[in-house]
């Protein structure tokens, strides 16, 4: 059992238009593992997530969660995926008709494990784990700093506490100090809760500390997979010139010259 | 050299995008209604959208209906009176108001407020991913955004016509009393003896289709809106203008169905 992935991704593709984001994806997520993933910017990371989630239907290829295909699940049992997972939207996606405190709580609302009198005081405590006084609550995410934005959406991805927890850039837009802790608030998810989490990152330090495993995509393929404590020097030059952020190598930037 | 299959092409094309653009909207609308036999309920959505419809488009549509109700006794008055037919006033002031102008002048304002702001506030959640959050967070967007506005709507626009009604009735009396010389209980009665219940239920079902079609391209404009900003400015447009061109056509469509035996 240890052996089936929790998630699998067999020769995903997709294409918006005569765009190729996606050209036959493989990928394996290990249960209770944290896998980080890395690429340049608009190399279709956050679309791959999306296609986990079946957000974005791919147009070929298989997803598997748990062992089961995705495309074949019906409407119930996705809500039953969906019940258990958690996603960190790159934007945060927060509902700016609702204050903080409600939309931490939303699921848990949603669910119906808690009642609206006790969301107020659940929703002080989550936003207490990711450096949030309780007084942010009562605001309206319009008013929050883009870093307090992320951590509130951090806030409501981790909040009914799941399964498999999505992280579409979790630290971008913090100071170093609250990236570490964020970081480490990642971690335990995957510690104590027993997550499985699949994070975006373009942080290296952050890579290595919440990832045990890492994979970078690449023109539509996953082109490295290994162990995340390895990147910058894992023999792959690709890969290596990527995590040292070094401007000579073989990934050449499409600059115009 | 022009091909003619070229012109049957180009037909076919605008036949096959029409029908497209139906099925979809009739999915969309069915999936929508479909969800009120399905729990939950978001009672707290409906609520909030049922109050926005109703209550704070009030002011806007007394004003129009009482406007519209001192014009048209005005001028079937001077239209009237060629042929010696002023008494005729009080009747159509009333016929015209309850079976087609509150109807349709409610639903055009309402369009405007109601049809503008459902598709801004959903095309931005589009674009934003909130509408992609909800998913994740164990609730279905079609059920927690759409149906409670779809019901609202439905329900709202006949009580917003029942006062537009009273007022363009009250708004005709107004102008027959203090200018054209109408005694104002003789007015009142002309008017009541010329209502009829169908007069009255004609207009209020009108206003329940017109209240779901508002809603309907509000929401399902709002909710395929892609391309950030523009989008929802696109979306918008597109929602208000498809709504009341709906509203004129199946005006038609109902009295039809109504009227003509
Ligand atoms: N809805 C969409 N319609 C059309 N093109 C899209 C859409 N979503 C993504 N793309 C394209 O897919 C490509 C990959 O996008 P994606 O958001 O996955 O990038 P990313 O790897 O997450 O980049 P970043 O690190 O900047 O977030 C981009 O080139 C983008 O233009
Ligand atoms: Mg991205």
């Amino acid at each position: 059992m240890t052996d089936t992935p929790k998630i699998r991704l067999r020769d995903v593709r997709k294409a918006f238009g005569s765009k190729v984001v996606l050209d036959g994806v493989d990928l394996d997520v290990r249960a209770r593992h944290g896998m980080v993933v890395l690429g340049g910017s608009g190399s279709g990371k956050s679309v791959t997530i999306k296609c986990v989630l079946g957000l974005i239907r791919p147009d070929s290829g298989l997803i598997e969660i748990d062992g089961r295909d995705v495309s074949a699940m019906t409407d119930r049992q996705r809500t039953e995926i969906m019940d258990r997972t958690g996603m960190l939207f790159q934007n945060g996606a927060l509902f700016d008709s609702l204050p903080v405190w409600e939309n931490v709580c939303f699921k848990l609302l949603a669910q119906k494990r808690i009642s609206r009198a006790k969301a107020r005081d659940k929703a002080a405590e989550i936003l207490a784990q990711v450096g949030l006084a309780p007084s942010v609550g009562d605001l309206s995410p319009a008013e929050l700093s883009g870093g307090m934005q992320k951590r509130v959406a951090l806030a409501r991805a981790i909040a009914a506490e799941p399964d498999i927890l999505f992280l579409d850039e979790p630290t971008t837009g913090l100071d170093p100090i609250m990236g570490a802790v964020i970081d480490g608030l990642i971690v335990d998810c995957v510690k104590r809760l027993g997550a499985t989490t699949v994070a975006i990152t373009h942080d290296m330090a952050s890579a290595r500390r919440i990832g045990d495993d890492a994979a970078m995509i690449h023109k539509g393929k996953i082109i490295w997979n290994g162990p995340a404590a390895t990147l910058g020097q894992t023999g792959n030059p690709m890969v290596d010139q990527f995590a040292r952020g070094e401007r000579e190598g073989p990934i050449q930037m499409e600059l115009r010259k | 050299m022009i091909n003619p299959l070229d012109a049957l092409a180009a037909t076919g094309r605008s036949v096959i995008g029409v029908c497209r653009y139906t099925g979809e909207i009739s999915i969309f609308a069915g999936n929508g209604l479909s969800n009120v036999l399905r729990p939950p309920v978001f009672w707290r959505m409906l609520w909030q959208s049922f109050v926005e419809i109703a209550f704070f488009s009030l002011p806007v549509v007394a004003l129009t209906a009482v406007f519209t109700g001192m014009v048209l006794a005005l001028q079937s008055y001077t239209g009237f009176s060629r042929f010696n037919a002023e008494s005729a006033t009080a009747a159509v002031v009333v016929l015209s108001i309850t079976r087609e102008l509150g109807p349709v002048l409610a639903a055009l304002m309402v369009a405007g407020r109601i049809g503008a702001s459902f598709a801004a506030e959903i095309g931005t959640m589009r674009v934003t991913d909130q509408i992609d959050a909800l998913t994740t967070l164990s609730t279905d967007p079609m059920k927690y955004l759409v149906t409670p506005r779809l019901v609202a709507g439905t329900l709202a626009m006949p009580l917003l016509v029942v006062v537009a009604d009273v007022l363009g009735v009250m708004g005709g009396w107004l102008i027959a009393t203090a200018k054209l010389g109408f005694g104002s209980g003789a007015y009142l009665v002309s008017t009541m003896d010329t209502l009829k219940t169908e007069d009255v239920v004609s207009g209020l079902v009108k206003a329940a289709v017109f209240g779901f079609v508002v809603t309907l391209m509000g929401c399902w404009h709002g909710y395929r809106s892609k391309g950030g900003a523009q989008g929802v400015g696109q979306a918008t447009t597109s929602a208000v203008v498809s709504a009341s061109i709906l509203i004129l056509a199946l005006d038609y469509v109902l009295t039809e169905m109504f009227f003509a035996r």
